[in-house]
C-alpha cells in the first residue's frame, strides 16, 4: 500500500496521494481505490487515514460551532444572519425572546437590527436547509465592543494550537480577550487600542505562516519585541 | 510623407498576412519551433476582493480570472436542490483586440462561456454544496489566439485558489495545421490563415478530455497527431500550474526557514 508523499508536503487538487487500503479523509476523495487531493494543502496521515490540511477554504457550518455573524435581514419570525458560509443562517425570534413570541407585539429590529454583529452557536444544519442558530448560552448574543478580524476558516485550528497553546500565548502576551468564531471571524477586545493592535498583528502572522514549524515561539518573540519597542518609545 | 510610428508597428503585429507563416527551417512567424508553446507566466491570488483569482500571460494573451462562491444563488429560482450551479462568464475587454470590441457580450462570448463552463464542471465537486452557486469570471485583457484555452487554464487555478474542492486541475491547449504542417499553440495569425485549429482541455491526472473542438479540416491521421500534440502541450502547462499554486506558500516557508 504505497503512499506517494511525505507528511506535511504541499499538494494540489488531483494529486495522487495513496493507493490500496487507505481511507480518504478531509479534502481528499477516493476514486477506483486511489486517493487524490481535492484542495491545495499539506498532506498528513494517521495509521490508514490520509487527509489534507487545506491552506484556503470557506467555512462549512457544523453543529455546535461558535460563529460570529452579521444580521442581514429582519423577517417576521426571526433574522437572517451572514455567517461567512455558503448559506445564510436563520435565528428564530422564539430563541431570543423569553416570553411566548407574538409577531404583532414584538419589535424585532429593536433587539437585533440589520448590521448588528452577534456571537451565536450553530444549533442545526444538514445541507438541505439553511443552518439554524441559537444564542441561548452564556457568552452568546450581540457584540457591543471590540475589533473584528477575518482569517481563512481553515487556519482556526492552527490559531488555537495544540491544546490551545497558540491562542493562550496571544491572550497572555497581549492581555486581550479573543473570541473565536469557527467561521474565520475573531473578536478581540483589550484594555487599550495598542493591545488590540498587537493581537491583530499576531493573528495575521499566524494566518500567513500557518504551514511553517516553530510558529508559537516566533509569535511570542515578535510580541515581546513589539511590546518593548512601545515601552521605549 | 513623414513616417508615422503606429502602435501596431511597435507591437510588431504585421498588418497583412505575410507570404509564409513557416520558413524552410521549420521556424514559425514568431520564432517558435513547430511543437513549441508560447512563453507562459501564471500568478494566483492577484485580486483582493474575489474569493479566488489568477492571471495568465501566454505569449501576447493576457487573461484575468476571478471566482466567487460558493454562495447563495441570485436570482433564487436558478438554485438546484441537489448541487451547486457553476456559472461562467468569458468576456473580452474592449481594448483586447486591434479594433475596439463592443463591451456587450457577443454571440461568440456567450458560446465560449458555455463551452468553458462545461469543460470546468467535470472537475468541480458541485454536489458537495447544493443550492449554491460558484461564479467564474474570465476577463481577456489582451487577445492573440487561443484565449479559450488560456481562459480554462487560468479559471481552474482561480477555482483552486478559492478553495473549491476539485477532482483535478483543468488545463487546455490548442494545436492545428498551418501551411500543411502540424503546429502547437497557434497565435491569432496562424489561426486565421491556417487550415485547422483544435482546442483541447484535459484533466491531466485522469487523462480525461473535457473539451475538444475543431475548426477547419484534417484527415483522421492528422487529427490524431494534432490531438497528441495538444495533449503534450497541456501536460507542459499543467506542470507550470501546479508549480504556481505551490509557489505562493513555498515562498513564505522558505523565508521562515532561513
Amino acid at each position: 500500500m504505497p503512499l506517494f508523499y511525505e507528511k506535511r508536503q504541499l499538494v494540489t487538487p488531483g494529486d495522487l496521494l495513496a493507493e490500496d487500503n487507505y481511507i480518504a479523509g478531509d479534502n481528499t476523495y477516493e476514486d477506483n481505490g486511489k486517493i487524490y487531493a481535492s484542495r491545495v494543502g499539506l498532506i498528513d496521515y494517521e495509521v490508514r487515514k490520509v487527509y489534507v490540511v487545506a491552506l484556503k477554504a470557506f467555512y462549512v457550518p457544523f453543529v455546535g460551532d461558535t460563529v460570529i455573524g452579521k444580521i442581514v435581514e429582519v423577517g417576521t419570525g426571526g433574522w437572517m444572519v451572514d455567517i461567512n458560509a455558503p448559506y445564510l443562517a436563520m435565528l428564530r425570534a422564539s430563541d431570543v425572546i423569553d416570553r411566548p413570541f407574538k409577531p404583532r407585539t414584538s419589535d424585532l429590529p429593536s433587539i437585533f437590527d440589520v448590521g448588528d454583529l452577534i456571537i451565536a452557536k450553530i444549533f442545526a444544519y444538514d445541507r438541505t436547509r439553511d443552518p439554524l442558530l441559537t444564542i441561548r448560552e452564556p457568552g452568546l448574543g450581540k457584540i457591543m465592543r471590540g475589533q473584528l478580524v477575518e482569517i481563512t476558516p481553515t487556519k482556526i485550528p492552527r490559531l488555537i494550537g495544540r491544546k490551545g497553546s497558540m491562542i493562550s500565548t496571544i491572550k497572555k502576551e497581549t492581555a486581550c480577550q479573543v473570541t473565536i468564531g469557527q467561521n474565520g471571524l475573531l473578536l478581540i477586545s483589550g484594555k487599550t487600542p495598542e493591545d488590540e493592535r498587537l493581537a491583530v498583528m499576531a493573528i495575521h502572522k499566524v494566518e500567513e505562516e500557518s504551514h511553517t514549524s516553530g510558529l508559537t515561539d516566533r509569535v511570542t518573540e515578535m510580541l515581546r519585541k513589539e511590546k518593548e519597542g512601545v515601552e521605549h518609545a | 510623407m513623414p513616417k508615422r510610428k503606429t502602435k501596431r508597428k511597435r507591437l510588431n503585429i504585421p498588418q497583412k498576412k505575410p507570404e509564409k507563416l513557416i520558413d524552410k527551417n521549420d521556424v514559425r512567424i514568431d520564432g517558435r519551433k513547430l511543437n513549441e508553446l508560447r512563453p507562459v507566466k501564471i500568478e494566483v491570488g492577484v485580486l483582493g476582493n474575489a474569493d479566488g483569482s489568477a492571471y495568465i500571460e501566454q505569449g501576447k494573451n493576457k487573461i484575468l480570472a476571478a471566482v466567487y462562491g460558493p454562495k447563495e444563488v441570485h436570482p433564487r429560482h436558478l438554485a438546484l436542490p441537489d448541487r451547486a450551479v457553476l456559472r461562467c462568464r468569458y468576456h473580452m475587454a474592449p481594448f483586447s483586440v486591434d479594433e475596439r470590441k463592443s463591451p456587450a457580450p457577443s454571440r461568440r462570448e456567450v458560446e465560449l462561456s458555455k463551452v468553458i463552463r462545461e469543460s470546468l464542471e467535470p472537475s468541480v465537486f458541485v454536489e458537495y454544496y447544493p443550492r449554491t452557486s460558484v461564479d467564474v469570471f474570465i476577463e481577456v485583457l489582451q487577445a492573440d489566439g487561443g484565449t479559450r484555452c488560456a481562459g480554462i487554464t487560468v479559471a481552474s487555478l482561480a477555482l483552486a485558489d478559492a478553495g473549491i474542492p476539485m477532482r483535478d486541475l483543468v488545463v487546455a491547449c490548442a494545436a492545428g495545421k498551418v501551411e500543411g504542417r502540424l503546429v502547437l499553440d497557434l497565435i491569432d495569425l496562424e489561426d486565421k490563415a491556417g487550415e485547422a485549429d483544435v482546442p483541447l482541455a484535459l484533466m491531466p491526472n485522469f487523462d480525461a478530455i473535457t473539451l475538444l473542438q475543431m475548426d477547419g479540416s484534417l484527415t483522421i491521421d492528422e487529427f490524431e497527431k494534432v490531438v497528441n500534440l495538444a495533449l503534450d502541450g497541456c501536460k507542459q502547462i499543467c506542470a507550470l500550474q501546479k508549480e504556481t499554486l505551490k509557489s505562493k506558500y513555498v515562498a513564505v516557508k522558505e523565508a521562515m526557514e532561513e
